[in-house]
């Protein structure tokens, strides 16, 4: 029989990330990582959100970039599901529309690390699930 | 939705928004009596008896980014075409109780997914909220909480990607062993 995985293992992961927290994340706070939402509601998960969100979490880690990914609820885009907010440290968030795995790298690629723009931008104006009452 | 992992992902989310502190999933595989349940509880603000009438249909919602609320109604229609049924009960200030029954055998029943996708993303997401998921099968019980977790990893993060691949595979690898549908 295989062994299952238990939090023996986690205790492992632990020690393993502590030993890279040291070196990268203790001396950056939340706020200078890069900050990633993906909306969540019924419209993006039928979309593929999920597809997405777990697209960004492994490809961030995978390409070495520190970044919070995490859930949001509909920002009234409906038509244009899947879309992430993304934080780039000292900029103003930019939501993306219509993304899929394509999208989501040339995203992580081009918006995320060099800062360049690119189509499928939702203009300004709009405010997210908790700023509107 | 395509398959019940979906379903969760999107309910859960009402569990956060109503303001829960703790958000428990029960999955209950049921073969003899044809029964698939999956129920969530939660401690959040709940509902009036009113809002509990309105809730399925699909032109209520309490957001305001948008007018229409799909997520249970989705949910319930899922349920009865397989032959199971929704119920919800709430009670205001104490929290909101939703189960949602599916026929185990039926043809329409969704198939589960990838629940272990669903619950790493979800509690990674809300590092403040506990989640216990339990699974039972006739094989046996999976029982997944948060706080146990938390109180290993101490400092480190829940949303490491790590610690969410950990997850991932923690989840994924006891459903298997108590041959989870």
């Amino acid at each position: 029989m295989t062994k299952i995985t238990s939090l023996a293992d986690l205790r492992r992961i632990k020690s393993d990330v502590e030993a890279k927290m040291s070196l990268r994340e203790r001396s950056e706070t939340p706020e200078s990582m890069v900050q990633i939402r993906v909306a969540m509601a019924t419209c993006g998960i039928a979309s593929g959100a999920k597809i997405v969100m777990d697209y960004m979490i492994d490809e961030l880690d995978k390409r070495n970039i520190p970044a919070v990914v995490t859930q949001t609820g509909c920002m009234g885009y409906c038509y244009a599901e899947p879309t992430i907010e993304i934080t780039r440290p000292g900029h103003g968030p930019i939501v993306f529309g219509f993304v899929d795995s394509k999208k989501a790298d040339q995203i992580i690629e081009k918006y995320i690390k060099n800062g360049e723009l690119l189509d499928g931008i939702i203009p300004v104006n709009y405010e997210n699930i908790e700023g509107k009452k | 939705m395509k398959d019940l992992s979906l379903h969760i992902l999107d309910i859960l989310q009402n569990s956060v928004t109503a303001g829960a502190s703790l958000i428990e999933l029960d999955i209950n595989e049921d073969p003899a009596k044809d029964k698939y349940s999956v129920k969530f509880t939660d401690n959040g603000r709940g509902m009036d008896a009113a809002m509990v009438q309105q809730v399925t249909d699909p032109f209520f919602t309490t957001r305001t980014t948008r007018k229409v609320g799909l997520g249970l109604p989705l949910l319930k229609q899922n349920a009865e075409q397989s032959g199971g049924w929704l119920s919800i009960h709430s009670t205001p200030g104490k929290g909101t109780e939703v189960q949602a029954v599916f026929g185990y055998s039926h043809i329409d029943r969704l198939p589960a997914g990838d629940i272990a996708g669903t619950m790493a993303l979800t509690v990674s997401s809300y590092p403040a909220i506990e989640f216990i998921y339990t699974h039972n099968t006739p094989e046996g019980t999976f029982i997944f909480d948060t706080k146990e977790i938390k109180e290993t990893l101490e400092t480190v993060p829940i949303s490491n990607p790590q610690v969410i691949a950990f997850m991932k595979d923690l989840i994924r690898e006891n459903l298997e062993a108590i041959k989870a549908s």
